[in-house]
């Protein structure tokens, strides 16, 4: 199952895109509506780039009158990704579009780097939604805590159906001639392929902790990418960046992953799933075996 | 949406510009003052690049080599590829009576291809030295003033002004001619509205200029859509 990252594809600005993914994820909708940040907000970087977007979005009341029905005419699944500054705004938000038939999941923005984040806890927080809401939830966490295991197992403790790992992580550009920060937050949201190792960390990580289903997602460019993700442990992925420079990517990885999945004796990418833990485990077992790693070193 | 690998035919020097001839594939060349996304090697991220010229089988574009990006599209070696996509966002509006095309910098990309299609009207162009202003021959009966000479100083009025450079000029122009169609730039990362990166604040509101742009009309601190693209 291919989606996109939230805030990383406008389903109503390119349509098309949209319909080649398994659902579309809504960029974070917020109790109230949000400009944003101020501009410079986006900086290529080294293997990846910078955003501080600051969770432009017309709020939840015009989300509801306005752009779900519309978003609903595209006849795709939807996923509502919604984020808030207290405990009782998750709670609202689920508690709004869980009358909405449209919304197959939410998922919770628990970790957007480039607004101030609730002081409330991840377990108050899911535990809110939970009380709010019969749909599926799933918590978007972020890579940067110091035990992703931990949270993600008190997410699956407060009533999450699922995660979604990684958000973005925290970094900084300097304009090449200035030295001053390019983006006018000075820091944002970091993305791309340096992702990568940090995403499958995480993977790995919550689905030995927590057993949920997953939507990995960081950095993925190519079916080789996703197939990663789901033997780390995911049982979806997600497209970024990616898509802002190859908006045909959701197909092109699909068949890619495929077709991997097949060279690594998978008949579907699923059946893949968790692989890796396996070869893992096979390895720790069997003592007279050292991990290919080591006997190179 | 189109996007195609396009063969590089050409990257020539003009002054410290480089104007990079793409063979033009299927892509449309799309309205004067539309865009489009350039995917330089070894880069994560496309580059929005208003079309400059679009003669028969080629797609024209005038890069201006400031940053890492730019430098690689300007460097560009014959017979490499280069992805595109577009053409992007919504173009100048060319039903006026009497076109003025007012530009600064390297705002004179879209001048040569917008131009032709007006039938090669005046055009008023400033630069900050005589060596940028070897772009200036790209653009037909095109009037030069040189740096501190600025474009509004000369500016003549009651004509319909179609401008692109530097945002102190496009609202230096705004100030003169409030119908003029303004070409806006902001960093983009998708060109398609899928980042919000190119966000600009517009009457108080920040709006996207890649789906509500990049030509935009500013009257009574207002900024209105000037027209929609045909085809998406």
């Amino acid at each position: 199952m291919i989606l996109n990252a939230s805030g990383c594809l406008d389903a109503l600005a390119a349509p098309d895109v949209a319909r080649r993914l398994d659902a579309f994820v809504t960029k974070t909708v917020t109790p109230l509506p949000r400009e944003g940040n101020a501009p410079v907000r986006i900086a290529e970087t080294d293997a990846g780039m910078l955003n501080s977007i600051g969770l432009a979005n017309p709020g939840i009341d015009r989300f509801l009158a306005a752009t779900l029905p519309r978003l609903a005419e595209l006849a795709i699944r939807l996923w509502v990704s919604v984020g808030g500054f207290a405990t009782d705004d998750y709670a609202d938000l689920c508690r709004r579009l869980d009358e909405r038939d449209e919304v197959q999941v939410i998922e919770l923005n628990l970790s957007c780097p480039n607004v101030e984040g609730p002081e409330e806890t991840v377990v108050d927080i899911v535990t809110a939604a939970r009380a709010s809401t019969g749909k599926p939830l799933f918590a978007k966490l972020s890579a940067a805590v110091p035990d992703v295991a931990a949270t993600a197992t008190a997410a699956a403790e407060a009533g999450a159906d699922g995660l979604s790992l990684v958000n973005t992580i925290r970094g900084l550009a300097l304009d090449e001639r200035t030295l001053a920060p390019t983006l006018a937050t000075a820091t944002g949201g970091y993305s791309g392929p340096a992702l990568r190792p940090i995403a499958l960390a995480a993977v790995f990580a919550a689905y030995r902790a927590t057993g949920l289903p997953i939507v990995g997602m960081g950095g993925v460019e190519t079916g080789r990418h996703a197939l990663e993700l789901i033997a780390a442990g995911a049982s979806a992925c997600a497209l970024g960046t990616v898509l802002f420079a190859d908006p045909r990517a959701p197909g092109r990885v699909r068949t890619e992953l495929a077709a991997e999945s097949r060279t690594h004796g998978f008949e579907t990418p699923l059946a893949a799933r968790g692989a890796s833990h396996t070869i893992v485990s096979s390895l720790l077992s069997d003592k007279t075996k050292k991990p290919a790693i080591a006997s190179e070193m | 949406m189109q996007r195609e690998a396009l063969r590089v035919l050409a990257s020539e020097p003009v002054g410290p510009y480089r104007l990079l001839r793409l063979a033009r594939g299927r892509l449309d060349p799309g309205m004067p003052g539309q865009f489009f996304m350039l995917s330089p090697p070894g880069h994560l991220l496309p580059r929005p690049m208003s079309l400059c010229l679009a003669p028969p089988r080629e797609l024209v574009f005038l890069i201006d080599p400031v940053g890492k990006g730019t430098r690689a599209l300007a460097e560009a070696e014959p017979g490499e590829t280069m992805t595109v996509l577009g053409p992007l966002g919504n173009g100048y509006c060319l039903r006026v009576e009497k076109p003025l095309l007012v530009g600064g910098g390297i705002g004179v990309a879209p001048f040569p291809y917008l131009s032709h299609a007006l039938g090669e009207p005046p055009a008023l162009l400033g630069f900050r030295t005589a060596h940028h202003a070897a772009a200036a021959a790209l653009v037909p009966n095109a009037e030069v003033v040189l740096d501190p000479t600025l474009v509004t100083d000369v500016m003549p009025s009651d004509y319909d002004v179609f401008a692109c450079g530097p945002e102190p000029m496009l609202w230096a122009v705004a100030r003169r001619a409030p119908d003029a169609q303004l070409a806006w730039e902001a960093p983009m990362a998708c060109g398609f509205g899928a980042c919000y990166g190119c966000a600009v604040e517009i009457g108080g509101e920040l709006r996207r200029l890649c789906v509500e742009g990049p030509i935009l009309e500013l009257k009574a601190s207002r900024w209105r859509k000037v027209r929609r693209r045909e085809a998406a």
